[in-house]
């Protein structure tokens, strides 16, 4: 079952590639030069998001390398600990919207220490797969259009990222 | 933003100096730097490959044709998009590419949706509510099945790694439409 789900999110892109080419072509497209045209717009976006990202990568950086993540860590997690929480899965609520590359590694970690079947690894692979990113998303799509008034967005997500932890830990505990 | 990048960036500097993290301070932050360079190039090579495909996608009129088809679904969500303009598309790739999990695919689809929002604001530079839709629907993270997390799983001898895939499915799910209704509480407050 899953291999089949996994062998057609693979078929995917290429068959939408092929289509749109077909599809082009049918309609009396230059598809090639349409492409080139296309990629041209590619280091202009990026040259806008890039200014964005090194902002908030230097201060996340910053942030875990200085101790500082790690006081955050131990005060959620006394603040926390009636709920009984594994400290692994509150370490992954705290960092997966900081950073994916950090998240995985954690992850990848947590999985070793604990063991595959471990309510911290169970609980870790929920918050893993259901949160994302959020401050690369922010970065990205608000610099793709040089966004600086950005209102309210930012108390939604880290609201939003909240209640989807406490979502997560909810639902592992049901499951497991 | 502002006051979250200052309380990360001023707070890690105060504990540096208490901890005597200083020098692994100093070294994260040319790190930081160096991560968003190689993200960047990374982003330049997949962005540059789906600007080709959707200008392609524009130049034969499917475009129109895609969004069109998914007006119905989309314009439920984002309200003051026109007919069938093209963002509908964007956004309908961008939703599909992640529910896939197709990484390389929703970036790039969801930077071609913020331009063509884009296209629709009178008061650039300021966030419209389209957009913020939008992107509390990506950091929402909606994904049908965890590939990654199911790789390491399985890597380390779990009994049976899918069984991540149904919790994970349902605690997307309702942390997605919880943002959403977080959305739509702060544009109640907020009245716009």
């Amino acid at each position: 079952m899953l291999k089949n789900v996994e062998y057609i999110s693979l078929l995917i892109i290429p068959l939408f590639i092929l289509f749109t080419v077909l599809y082009g072509t049918f309609k009396k497209v230059r598809v090639y030069d349409s492409f080139v045209t296309g990629a041209k717009e590619g280091p202009a976006i990026i040259l806008n998001i890039f200014p964005y990202l090194v902002t908030i990568f230097v201060a996340i950086k910053g942030f875990q390398a200085s101790g500082a993540f790690d006081y955050v860590k131990d005060a959620f997690y006394s603040l926390f600990a009636f709920l009984d929480i594994p400290i692994e899965a509150v370490s992954m609520a705290i960092i997966k919207p900081l950073s994916g590359s950090a998240s995985t590694a954690l992850f990848t970690d947590i999985v070793k220490t604990t063991g595959a079947d471990s309510m911290a690894t169970q609980m870790s692979a929920v918050i893993m797969g259901s949160a994302e990113t959020t401050f690369y998303v922010l970065a990205v799509y608000l610099g793709a259009v040089s966004i600086k008034k950005t209102r309210y967005l930012v108390p939604v997500c880290l609201v939003s990222d909240f209640v989807g932890i406490a979502v997560a830990v909810v639902v592992t505990r049901w499951f497991f | 933003m502002n006051v979250l990048w200052l309380i990360l960036l001023s707070v890690g500097i105060v504990f540096a100096i208490f901890t005597g993290n200083l020098e692994a301070f100093t070294k994260s932050i040319f790190d930081g730097a160096k991560s968003a360079v190689e993200i960047s190039l990374y982003l330049l090579g997949i962005v540059s490959v789906w600007m080709g495909i959707t200008r392609v996608l524009e130049d034969s009129g499917l475009i129109y044709r895609i969004a069109h088809l998914f007006k119905p679904i989309i314009c439920r969500l984002f309200k003051n998009i026109p007919g069938d303009h093209p963002s509908i598309t964007a956004i309908t790739l961008n939703v599909l590419a992640n529910l896939f999990g197709l990484g390389n695919a929703a970036t790039p689809l969801g930077i071609k949706a913020m331009q063509e929002l884009d296209a629709l604001n009178e008061d650039k530079g300021t966030i419209t509510p389209e957009m913020m839709t939008f992107i509390v629907l990506n950091t929402a993270s909606i994904q049908l099945i965890p590939f990654s997390v199911i790789g390491i799983l399985a890597n380390y001898g779990h009994r049976n790694p899918a069984a991540v895939v149904l919790p994970v499915l349902i605690a997307t799910a309702i942390s997605a439409m919880t943002a959403l209704l977080v959305l739509a509480i702060f544009r109640k407050v907020f009245k716009c």
